[in-house]
């Protein structure tokens, strides 16, 4: 950010809108915004409470179960729709509608189909992941350069090697790109599934806060997850970056 | 026309012997494109054959039938008397893209084939380091490739072709992403490679000059589909000094008959 010339650190600007927050708090103009100092308590006091504790436990679960399943059935899929052009050809329309698709209609129905406990939220995460998972899968196998294919074949390479030590590393990139979007939609898919079925983890939480106006636990709460969001997204980033040396060296 | 004042030309007919043969081989591709027609061919033992052609003859279709990762749509490929149905150990290519690993280093890269054959580590690894050193590239063995120049590149791959130590190296243009200077230095230094490996070397390339500076026999293919038009043997002596044989007039001359007759083939 630049200001009147001079670089402004990302810092500066958080420091910026917390202060514009706390002053509009402050000033009680809106009901809805009590002072960020206060929320900042609220946050503190939160944490050591044991619903809290509980509650993070089961998004935590909910979360790492979904992404699993999304991870061991997107890249799977996506691996098998790079190779396979019949299976492109019957599964590439489905993936892409679900890709943009706005999944948060589906979720009533997976509330029907799982009930109103963890298997639906575990379904919506899932559900949110999975497909831009397949898709940058596939992308990633489709664009492996078929002369390194060629060369393992010819040095004796066995099916199995071709997968383990052509394929799935040569895609990595796309690969580790597709699970980092996947993350950021699955902690979508957790809040949501959440909210919508409202009697456990967080999703009972923000039902609790908002239903009694405690506007100070139930910004807190946001703000808790968004950092947990970007923090998520920031360390397969950094894996990503890892791997870029040799993403942007091939040819 | 002959080889004027050359002592004595070889033109065979093609007979099939040799550590490599041909016999009857053709190819057409799914989309129904002839790429070869009835390829009969002997690669002597120990020596270097060149496939030149024009472009789109079917060279780069051959040799990969010979390498066995292309199914020949008639005729059978033999290899040490042995009919080849794939890949196998005793063959090595050298691609001309290259093709390393680039998440690999180049130690990596040069002991791939011993890793897929499951040698140990530390074998691989010591065997990959004398390669390494034996193509110049010693001191570079952490390196990556997206860190070395096209040559060094090159250099490479032909360092992981020599380490499996097969008897047949199968060569498709391996110097024509690399600058002049560096590809005489290249054929220099493949002609020792020749002298001191005893492999045979089957060369794809578009440069005639290049052609009869490395090889023993030159193979000519026709226009698609590629048929064999001559098989000439070069009868040059690769021991001496590079300039001696390029300024020998049977090399010349030779450069300009094989001009003559691929000019035929063009327009
Ligand atoms: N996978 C493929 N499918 C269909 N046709 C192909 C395929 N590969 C090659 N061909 C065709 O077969 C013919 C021979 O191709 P090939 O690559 O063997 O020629 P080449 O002699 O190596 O040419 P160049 O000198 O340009 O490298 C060409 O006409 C090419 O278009
Ligand atoms: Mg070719």
């Amino acid at each position: 950010m630049r200001v009147f010339g001079r670089d402004i650190p990302i810092m500066f600007a958080l420091v910026f809108w917390a202060l514009a927050w706390e002053i509009v708090g402050r000033a009680e103009l809106v009901f809805l915004v009590p002072p960020f100092t206060h929320v900042l308590a609220a946050l503190a006091e939160m944490v050591q409470t044991g619903k809290f504790r509980h509650a993070t436990l089961l998004t935590f679960e909910s979360f790492a179960l979904g992404m699993g399943l999304a991870l061991s059935l997107g890249i799977p899929l996506g691996v098998l729709m790079g190779r396979v052009e019949a299976a492109e050809k019957l599964l590439g329309t489905w993936v892409n509608v679900f890709v943009s698709a706005p999944l948060t209609a589906l979720v009533p129905v997976i509330m029907i189909l799982f009930g109103l406990g963890q298997t639906t939220i575990v379904v919506t995460v899932m559900l949110f992941a999975v497909w831009i998972i397949v898709l940058d899968t596939q992308a990633g196998i489709k664009h492996v350069n078929p002369s390194l294919l060629e060369m393992a074949r010819s040095f004796g390479a066995s099916r199995l090697d071709l997968y383990a030590r052509i394929l799935l590393l040569a895609a990595l990139p796309e690969i580790l790109a597709g699970v980092r979007l996947g993350i950021i939609r699955a902690v979508k898919g957790v809040v949501i599934g959440q909210l919508l079925v409202s009697i456990i983890g967080y999703g009972e939480l923000f039902e609790l806060y908002s239903r009694n106006f405690l506007m100070e636990q139930f910004w807190a709460l946001t703000i808790l997850l968004f950092a947990f969001a970007m923090l998520a997204a920031e360390l397969v980033g950094w894996a990503e970056r890892k791997v870029e040396f040799y993403a942007g060296a091939r040819g | 026309m002959s080889i004027s004042g050359a002592t004595d030309p070889v033109e065979t007919a093609t007979k099939p012997d040799g550590i490599v043969q041909a016999r009857g081989i053709s190819k057409t591709y799914d989309g129904g494109i002839q790429a070869l027609e009835g390829i009969d061919l002997g690669f002597p033992k120990g020596e270097l054959t060149t496939l030149l052609g024009p472009s789109g003859c079917g060279k780069t279709t051959l040799l990969k039938i010979i390498a066995g990762l292309l199914e020949p749509s008639a005729g059978t490929i033999i290899v040490n008397g042995r009919a080849v149905t794939g890949p196998g150990p005793e063959r090595a290519f050298v691609f001309q893209d290259f093709a390393l690993m680039p998440w690999a280093s180049v130690l990596r890269n040069v002991a791939f084939g011993l890793e897929l054959r499951g040698m140990s580590r530390h074998e691989r690894h010591a065997i990959a380091r004398s390669y390494i050193a034996k193509v110049g590239l010693a001191g570079f063995e952490e390196r990556y490739p997206h860190e070395l120049s096209g040559g060094m590149r090159q250099r490479v791959g032909l360092a992981r072709a020599l380490a499996v130590d097969a008897e047949v190296l199968l060569m498709d243009e391996p110097f024509s992403a690399v600058d002049e200077q560096t590809r005489r230095k290249f054929q220099e230094d493949l002609l020792h490679l020749i002298q001191s490996e005893n492999k045979t070397f089957i060369f794809v390339t578009h440069s005639i000059e290049e052609a009869v500076y490395v090889s023993d026999q030159v193979v000519l293919l026709t226009p698609r589909p590629g048929a064999v038009s001559r098989v000439i043997r070069t009868g040059l002596d690769h021991g001496g000094s590079p300039e001696e044989l390029r300024r020998n007039k049977r090399y010349l001359d030779m450069v300009e008959e094989i001009w003559q007759m691929l000019r035929e083939y063009l327009v």
